[in-house]
């Protein structure tokens, strides 16, 4: 039986939705307007003033915003309500270049806690959860938003927060934890330890994972479920639109419900910027109709995927998008060819390695190289030199046909790849571009 | 009675076959005889030891991944042509040799030790003895 954190609004009627979304739109480009001088200027350059905005079909009208934006309206630029009803900042990691500074108001805060309560119903959660939550907390957005969205529903809520990988353990099996949240990459480091440790999937309380953050594969969910022995949801969110639960994935787990009464989703071609029709791939574009203190219209992600508007099996009536390819920034262009880290994954654990693995890109003699770092496992090894090379051989014909480009495959020892324990670090690229 | 060799994945780095080194002296286990086969980028150590569960088990603590295989030792004389006249037995009971390597008699002078991996063990175990030859037990070699 599929539960629901607010049932009325989940499984509303897609033109209930669309009235919803109007009607906010409406609303909110006339605030973005009298608050956000930023985007007004961009408005002005296009020649739109909020009087063309009468519904969700005019949104096609409004400029884009993108990252670069967020860079040059650093630090206050973009915040669209008076310091006074400012109560919190979050922050990316920043890693990618320059912080983004995301404002919220208390309804802000609010609606994104709500949108986690959603994600952690749709996980099946409920108040008698004991929910735990080693995402990072503090600037990350993963750790607040799972800790407001666990309060929500009720669960006891552990804020272990990241690290400290044997005291998470030891939390787990002792308060008997039946949901985690934290990156796929750490879960999948935290069901290696268990392992190690002799825990097998019905000795760990377990039930059910939310994880996101970061791309991850099919493959990679499936193995987690397996060693933990959870169900593993997905989780899609963005600090520019409040931080996890944007999008969440329910027990059907085909693609990420949108939470549409408070964002839109277009899906665009990235070089032409034009909408596309309903099932194409092409870059996410998010308009923020409920967030006061970060109003972000047109927002484009970077994140290549596809949105359905196909019935769901679990009754909610969201758009569902496909799990991203890789955010265009993760994409790596090798010889000419769009490379995700998350292809290569699949690749690996299709393969029976696990999926710590690092990617190291150069150039020599003006060619790109891709080495794709994984580790020895027992499973793999074998006392003669044929067999190894054999399997060596076998992953690189695999990557090669999946990525259409000549991949090298590195053997390296057991737990030399870096653990994370927040977002993975999978690529280094030693190119100097 | 065939005996345990362990057989140790090592990348082809500096340092990394010291490493191994380093943990089974800290894990007080003596190596007996020790080969290595190298690839580019990686190799496999080969290794008979005087405890070979210890060892696997210090091996594994230390991260490293390794496996126990089964492999025939056998005494020659330290003189020339005494591997000859034990590889003829070989060649006479039809047996596939796929690596070999050697260990000296340690305390006992005279004597030299050889390590075999054949592709079946028992059945070689078996046609060598059916020509006289015995091979040395788990507790002959640990006493080496």
């Amino acid at each position: 039986m599929e539960r629901y954190y607010q049932e009325e609004i989940e499984c509303a009627s897609p033109e209930r939705i669309k009235e919803i979304q109007d009607e906010k739109l409406v609303k909110q480009v006339r605030h973005v307007w009298e608050n956000v001088a930023y985007y007004r200027k961009k408005m002005e350059e296009k020649g739109v003033t909020p009087e063309d905005i009468r519904s969700r079909d005019d949104l096609y009208k409004l400029p884009f915003l993108s990252k670069a934006d967020l860079r040059e309206a650093y630090p206050y630029g973009l915040m669209g309500a008076p310091l006074k009803d400012c109560v919190r900042i979050q922050s990316t990691s920043g890693t990618t270049g320059k912080r983004v500074v995301a404002f919220y108001t208390k309804e802000d805060i609010d609606l994104w806690e709500e949108c986690c309560a959603r994600a952690i119903v749709a996980a099946g959660g409920s108040d008698e959860d004991v929910c735990q939550v080693s995402y990072g907390y503090g600037l990350f957005t993963g750790g607040p938003g799972l800790n407001g969205g666990s309060h929500k529903v009720g669960c006891l809520t552990i804020p272990t927060s990241s690290g400290n990988t044997d005291r998470q353990i030891m939390f787990i099996m002792d308060l008997k934890a039946t949901i985690l949240c934290c990156t796929p990459s750490y879960a999948a480091y935290l069901g290696e330890r268990m392992k190690e440790m002799g825990l097998g999937p019905d000795d760990i309380p377990l039930k059910a994972g939310i994880f996101g953050a970061e791309a991850w594969s099919e493959e990679m969910r499936r193995d987690i479920e397996k060693t933990m022995g959870i169900k593993a949801y997905d989780i899609y969110g963005l600090t520019e639109l409040s931080g996890p639960g944007v999008a969440f994935e329910c027990s059907a787990q085909g693609g990420m419900h949108i939470n549409e009464d408070h964002f839109i989703a277009e899906i665009i071609d990235p070089d032409t910027e034009e909408v596309l029709p309903a099932g194409s791939q092409g870059e996410l574009v998010f308009t923020s109709i409920d967030k006061k203190a970060f109003p972000l219209l047109r927002y484009r992600t970077r994140d290549i995927c596809t949105l359905t508007t196909e019935k769901c099996s679990c009754g909610r009536t969201f758009v569902r998008m496909a799990k991203p390819k890789g955010r265009s920034d993760d994409m790596l262009i090798i010889r000419g060819v769009n490379v995700f880290p998350s292809q290569i994954e699949t690749v690996l654990i299709n393969h029976g390695y696990a999926a710590n693995y690092q990617i190291i890109v150069g150039r020599v003699n003006n060619t790109d190289t891709l080495d794709v770092h994984v580790e020895m496992t027992p499973e793999m090894f074998a006392d003669n030199v044929g067999d190894i090379e054999l399997k060596q051989k076998e992953l690189m014909d695999g990557l090669k046909s999946m990525l259409g480009i000549k991949a090298k495959v590195s053997l390296v020892a057991p737990k030399s790849i870096e653990r994370s324990e927040g977002k993975a670090v999978r690529v280094i690229d030693n190119r100097k571009l | 009675m065939s005996i345990k060799q362990i057989s140790v994945f090592l990348e082809n780095k500096p340092g990394k076959l010291n490493r191994m080194t380093q943990v089974l002296s800290d894990g007080g286990i003596g190596i007996r005889a020790l080969s290595v086969a190298e690839t580019k980028d990686f190799g496999i150590a080969r290794l008979i030891v005087d405890d070979a569960l210890e060892a696997t088990n210090v091996l594994k603590d230390a991260d490293f991944v390794a496996s126990l295989t089964p492999v025939l030792s056998y005494v020659i004389s330290d003189e020339v042509g005494g591997l000859n006249n034990l590889l003829k037995v070989f060649t006479e009971a039809n047996v596939n040799l796929e690596y070999m390597y050697s260990s000296l008699g340690g305390k006992a002078t005279g004597q030299a030790y050889m390590i075999f991996r054949v592709s079946d063990t028992k059945a070689a175990e078996a046609a060598l003895a059916a020509k006289g030859l015995r091979c040395l037990t788990q507790e002959e070699i640990s006493e080496i």
